[in-house]
């Protein structure tokens, strides 16, 4: 028998007390690792966006669109390298609840905007060669088992064709791969003069338009001088880095990571009130028995210690039962989700703070009760007792 | 266990030895003064009780001489240590080696066995576990309870669960044993019993017994009876001649 036996005696002497504290820890470490998850996913896109390229779009919304011709006028401003629209799509496949994300845009100037995406030259050819080519993200082509040379039904829930179908024939042609994160690989890429020509509404309009700088410093400078250029004119418009851009269109559904953090914080003032009274109340039952062990030996720090891994032990096999299950939920939830949360996951960062916030937990709970029982006064108690 | 057979404890020195101790409680705005100028001593192998009306000092007197707690004046030495002069951290070292206690009430722990509840003190020793657990398979071998090594506190009478107290107490071979009231709860036949115990502990292990108690039959048990009223000792005229004399 050791210290560690003493510890966990307390703990199962009364179970159900001990089962419902142990619940509502593991109850609040899930939320902790479904809504860090959650959080996560709203904020990679910004994370994943590129510090040298600018996005334009119309001053009022992303939904309102933005001429044609702007991508034009863009590209003669100084310190551009090259301008790209695109247009939401508004696609699925199959199932209409799904949504995926499928942006026409200038396949031509494509690769000079976006390096980064990684396709075979073949491919590429092959995919400028064909008006109905798509190009689509491998991580989105292993989700639904396509292709190179598949042709697939995609259909648009904003956009119908000139003779009303809102279903479109597209062909893969190409696949490329990312910077290695499976958001990137999650979309699809059109030619915008297909698009364009076949649909009912909207001709010569974009979505917004990415711009490549050739200075990442100056991108301030650049922004101001697009919208600049466009002030005053029916079809204002609002530029700001990628990031930014992420940032915002993220912000269109609210603050997430505040919302995350205030719910969370909520959840564990809470938990923090039920698990240290409940301490509290477990060690003022057995005051005589406290001072019973200082009486045979324990020194006050022993049973300081004693008493502090009590909760520490609570909080930590909770909190790790507790990340291990919201590890298991977002590990199932991740395919089923893919489309709409391509970074749905829980991060190595996540896992380690919900670590550290167990460990906080159990010291906060635990070191009144403790320092109580450590300066419990022998002969007080025992006559209490 | 030491095994020393003590024929005459009153040759031998003072294992407790209380001089002039006060002790004085904060009661509101108010001082009392529970221990007045008070000297004891006791020999080494000696059984004493210690008799007196509620409020006498009895326990205030028990715990003082048992390091838990400090006299306001006077010098208190057990087992040849100033512990009046010892701060907490270092009283609580010196309980675990130099005396045990047994409690009216018992005071086991009610999630340990009774194997678990004797090894205890001996949690604060550097030793092995297999040596811990011979170690309190002996005590409790001395006090009769071997059988029930492996029962819960509320599986044993009131009796047995004084037994598990006392082989706690013993299982460090300490060189004294505090007994405070140790067969208040109990019925007469099982407080025969329990005294049976005590005084085996003292005449065939040298166990310096210091009892506190109301029970005058009990205290016949005792080779010497201290009487004390109002914080101060009364030595039992009818009892000084027992001394030393088993």
């Amino acid at each position: 028998m050791g210290t560690f036996h003493l510890i966990r005696k307390n703990l199962t002497r009364k179970k159900l007390r001990t089962i419902f504290t142990l619940l509502s820890i593991i109850i609040a470490f899930v939320l902790f690792s479904l809504l860090g998850g959650l959080s996560r996913a709203f904020s990679l896109g910004v994370e994943l966006a590129g510090a040298d390229r600018l996005v334009t779009m119309h001053r009022v919304s992303f939904i309102q669109p933005i001429p044609l011709s702007y991508v034009a006028r863009i590209n003669t401003i100084e310190g551009v390298e090259t301008a790209l629209h695109q247009t939401w799509f508004g696609a699925y496949y199959q199932d209409n609840r799904q949504q995926i994300g499928l942006f026409p845009t200038d396949l031509e100037t494509f690769r000079q905007v976006y390096p980064e995406y990684s396709v075979p030259d073949q491919q590429w050819q092959n995919l400028l060669n064909n008006q109905t080519g798509i190009l689509v993200g491998q991580a989105m082509a292993d989700t639904y088992g396509w292709q190179v040379g598949d042709r697939v039904p995609i259909f648009s829930s904003i956009f119908p064709q000139q003779d009303g179908s809102f279903a479109w024939d597209m062909d893969i042609e190409a696949i490329f791969t990312g910077s290695g994160n499976n958001a990137e690989e999650m979309q699809i890429f059109m030619h915008y003069e297909y698009f364009n020509e076949a649909r009912a509404f909207g001709q010569d309009t974009v979505g917004w338009i990415v711009t490549k700088i050739e200075d990442p410093e100056q991108a301030d400078q650049v922004a101001q001088a697009i919208d600049l250029r466009f002030a005053n004119s029916p079809t204002e418009t609002k530029s700001s880095t990628e990031a930014g851009w992420t940032a915002s269109f993220a912000s269109q559904i609210g603050n997430i990571g505040l919302m995350v953090q205030m719910v969370l914080a909520c959840v564990f003032f809470t938990l923090l009130l039920i698990t240290g009274n409940t301490m509290a109340q477990a060690v003022r039952e057995r005051t005589s028995e406290l001072a019973v062990l200082k009486t045979i030996g324990f020194s006050d720090r022993r049973v300081l210690w004693m008493v502090l891994g009590e909760s520490m032990t609570v909080a930590i096999v909770g909190g790790v039962i507790g990340l291990l299950l919201g590890f298991l939920f977002i590990k199932g939830a991740e395919s089923a989700l893919s489309q709409f949360l391509p970074g749905l996951a829980m991060s190595p960062e996540a896992i380690i703070t919900g670590i550290l916030l167990a460990i906080g937990l159990g010291f906060v709970t635990g070191i009144l009760p403790a320092w109580q029982a450590g300066r419990l006064k022998v002969i007080d108690a025992l006559a209490r007792g | 266990m030491s095994d020393v057979a003590q024929d005459s404890t009153a040759a031998k020195a003072n294992i407790i030895d209380v001089q002039g101790v006060t002790k004085t409680f904060r009661k509101g705005r108010e001082r009392v003064e529970v221990l007045h100028q008070l000297d004891l001593q006791i020999a080494q192998g000696e059984f004493c009780a210690l008799m007196g009306p509620s409020g006498s000092g009895k326990t205030t007197l028990l715990n003082l001489i048992g390091g838990l707690d400090h006299p306001t004046g006077g010098q208190i030495t057990v087992s040849g240590q100033r512990i009046d002069q010892l701060n907490s951290r270092q009283l609580a070292r010196w309980r675990s080696s130099h005396v045990g206690f047994i409690f009216q009430f018992y005071n086991l722990m009610p999630v340990l066995t009774a194997q678990r509840n004797v090894e205890l003190p001996l949690l604060l020793k550097k030793m092995s576990s297999k040596e811990r657990r011979q170690r309190a398979t002996t005590a409790l071998e001395i006090v009769g309870l071997q059988e029930r090594a492996r029962h819960l506190p509320r599986e044993l009478s009131g009796g047995q669960e004084q037994r598990v107290a006392i082989a706690r107490a013993i299982v460090s071979d300490p060189d004294v044993l505090l007994a405070d009231e140790p067969t208040g709860d109990l019925d007469r036949e099982t407080a025969g019993e329990i005294l049976d115990l005590l005084t085996t502990l003292n005449q065939r292990h040298g166990k310096t017994i210091l009892m506190v108690t109301h029970d005058p039959v009990a205290a016949e048990r005792a080779s010497r009876i201290v009487h004390m009223d109002k914080g101060r000792l009364i030595e039992s005229p009818a009892a000084m001649g027992m001394v030393g004399g088993h």
